[in-house]
């Protein structure tokens, strides 16, 4: 299969922040690509360089086969970009906000008139579409961003981080657009500090830190790589933890891990909330009193411990850095 | 929200072809719309836009009129009203450098300005189109700075011809200056920086001039740094245009040459800081 975009190579240093440190990227055409991350990743870089909006400092880009840093206009047409913070005029109507896009996509006045009340009544905006963006809630504003991003309706889309800051129902709202996109054909590439978001709409995932890949693969790839899900026990009696993980050992996918001073025993099984069902049953059969049990999912916490053996909490350092090198101008610097 | 769009969401739309400097004017005019929209939902802006040089014509003409002696002719208000008005109309030309450097820093600080640069759209018109709607507002304002005027007994004497050509010169001016005021906006990080940043080196410029006092009646060493002041050619050029000249126009040569020097100075401040400022937004981000 054809790729919709492609990336070699990608270096962008800010000061002494190596915001993007050789980054590869393949988004076969059609395809969804979840890009993995903490603030300060890498993230946005890669997606300002991909939308020609930064030149890095060395490396290769194709987006629909066209060179990114020799031919940035043609890119531009071909392209449909959605970010973080909802990219409108607040003083601006929807109605104006999606007009002027499609005029500045190069569609006659009239066709960009017609574009923007098809993509109003798309995104339930129909009613507000006279009333200026300042007045419209977050997640209306989200969905105007969105719209103007799909003016020309764009091979290739870019969406940084669409559904950070958007309550559940929104979130899902945005997720259902997505995916009617994806069907008809639309190529993707979508970052996200949310597994849950990846896992659900990206077909491959890139995770990224320091400017560096550090693993790809599809989610379950992924979850597999981390250990999967996992039950957790904490036994009451320091004296039955043996028992204990003997009570436990049928169902383990893997070894055991204790942890005696917290009396915490952690089981990687598959099978879910089926065996944690057994695995409580066994141990009440044992007569084994236990203070806490749960079955753990893998977060991106647990990616990120398990790949780097930091946390993504960790991240926020590089992240000013990378944003006072850029001037302090929070549009440039949100994600080095 | 629609969770499912219609076929017709796939495919691609009409667009149309244009090259150089005809994609240039579109994308430019584009731009200017949505600066003159928003102007009209900020009223404040170009209401306090107007207060300033009103207050400078009444403050002036009534608090400072009487004081001010033009040589070769009586002190009092209805003379130095005459005198007076073209340093206004200039100096509320040049302030124009504060709306575009606000109005610009403020784009930039936004995620608005990641939209344009990821459109196929001219480089140069995020900015054309600033300065184009601040063009508008200026004329705006001097038109209703010229009726307060009227009003408070300013008079053309030299036929409405050469008075249209002074307006002519002083938008030309103004849009010379909101070029500057690009450039600021594009240097400053905020857009309080950038609203004093375009203002407080306004001050120098425009009272060390003939604008609202006699060149003659500063000390000696000034006078030649007020006569080559840009701006005191476009008060002479405005103030001859007007037929509002008291006495003979003084002997320096930018005076001699008025409007020659001013339409220079319009033309090559326009060149220059316009390019500056498209290849300092070309960069911006990158």
């Amino acid at each position: 299969m054809a790729s919709a975009i492609e990336a070699e190579n990608l270096v962008k240093t800010f000061g002494d922040v190596r915001a993007l440190d050789g980054v590869s990227l393949d988004v076969p055409e059609g395809t969804v690509l979840g890009l993995l991350g903490p603030n300060g990743a890498g993230k946005t870089t890669a997606v300002r360089v991909l939308t020609t909006l930064l030149q890095p400092d060395s490396g290769r880009a194709a987006v629909a086969g066209v060179d990114v840093l020799k031919h940035p206009n043609e890119v531009r047409s071909l392209i449909g970009l959605s970010g973080q913070y909802a990219a409108v005029d607040e003083y601006l109507t929807g109605r104006e906000n999606l007009q002027m896009v499609g005029e500045l996509y190069q569609m006659s006045a009239r066709d960009a008139k017609k574009r923007a009340l098809e993509l109003l009544e798309w995104f339930n905006l129909s009613d507000a579409m006279d009333r200026t963006a300042k007045t419209y809630s977050g997640g209306m504003r989200r969905r105007l961003d969105l719209a103007a991003a799909l003016v020309v309706r764009p091979p290739v889309m870019f969406l940084d981080e669409p559904t950070t800051g958007l309550d559940p129902r929104n979130r899902l709202a945005l997720w259902e657009v997505i995916e009617t996109l994806v069907e008809q054909g639309t190529t993707l590439l979508l970052t996200t500090q949310y597994l849950d978001e990846a896992d659900r709409l990206a077909h491959d995932i890139v995770v990224v830190d320091h400017g560096k890949v550090i693993a790809r693969g599809s989610a379950d790839e992924l979850k597999a790589e981390i250990g999967g899900e996992r039950i957790e026990v904490v036994v009451h009696h320091p004296d039955l933890v043996p028992e204990a993980v003997a009570a436990l050992t049928p169902f383990a996918k893997g070894d055991p891990a204790v942890e005696k001073n917290t009396r915490r025993i952690t089981v990687p099984v598959s099978g879910g909330a089926r065996v944690l069902a057994d695995a409580i049953r066994e141990l009440d059969a044992r007569s084994i009193e236990i203070d806490d049990i749960g079955l753990r999912r893998p977060t991106l916490d647990d990616v990120f411990l398990s790949l780097t053996g930091h946390a993504t909490e960790d991240e926020d350092a590089a992240d000013e850095g990378g944003a006072a090198a850029k001037k302090g101008r929070r549009g440039h610097g949100k994600d080095a | 929200m629609t969770t499912a769009l219609p076929d017709a969401a796939i495919g691609p739309v009409p667009v149309v072809r244009r090259r150089g400097a005809a994609a240039t004017l579109h994308d430019s005019w584009v731009v200017a719309k949505r600066n003159l929209r928003r102007m009209t939902r900020i009223p404040e802006i170009v209401v306090f836009g107007l207060m300033q040089p009103v207050m400078f014509v009444l403050l002036f003409s009534y608090v400072m009129g009487g004081a001010i002696v033009i040589p070769g002719a009586p002190p009092g208000h209805d003379v130095y009203i005459q005198y007076l008005m073209a340093g206004i109309f200039a100096q509320t030309v040049t302030f124009a450098v504060a709306g575009a450097s606000a109005g610009i820093a403020e784009d930039m600080t936004k995620g608005l300005v990641d939209r344009f640069r990821s459109l196929p759209m001219s480089r140069a018109a995020v900015l054309t189109g600033r300065t184009l709607a601040d063009l508008v507002q200026t004329a705006f304002t001097v038109v209703v700075l010229a009726l307060v005027a009227l009003l408070v007994g300013w008079r053309i004497h030299d036929g409405v011809l050469n008075a249209l050509a002074a307006f002519g010169l002083l938008l030309m001016v103004g849009y010379a200056f909101s070029w500057i005021g690009a450039l600021i906006g594009l240097s400053v990080r905020s857009p309080e920086a950038a609203t004093s940043a375009g203002l407080i080196w306004l001050f120098p410029l425009t009272f060390i001039s003939n604008a609202f006092v006699p060149v003659s009646s500063m000390p000696g060493w000034l006078q030649p740094i007020a006569y080559w002041n840009p701006f005191s050619s476009t008060v002479q050029a405005c103030r001859s245009l007007f037929g509002n000249q008291i006495g003979p126009v003084p002997d320096a040569w930018p005076m001699q040459h008025a409007v020659l020097v001013s339409i220079g100075w319009s033309v090559l401040i326009t060149v220059v800081f316009s390019w500056l400022s498209v290849r300092k937004y070309r960069r911006a981000a990158g």
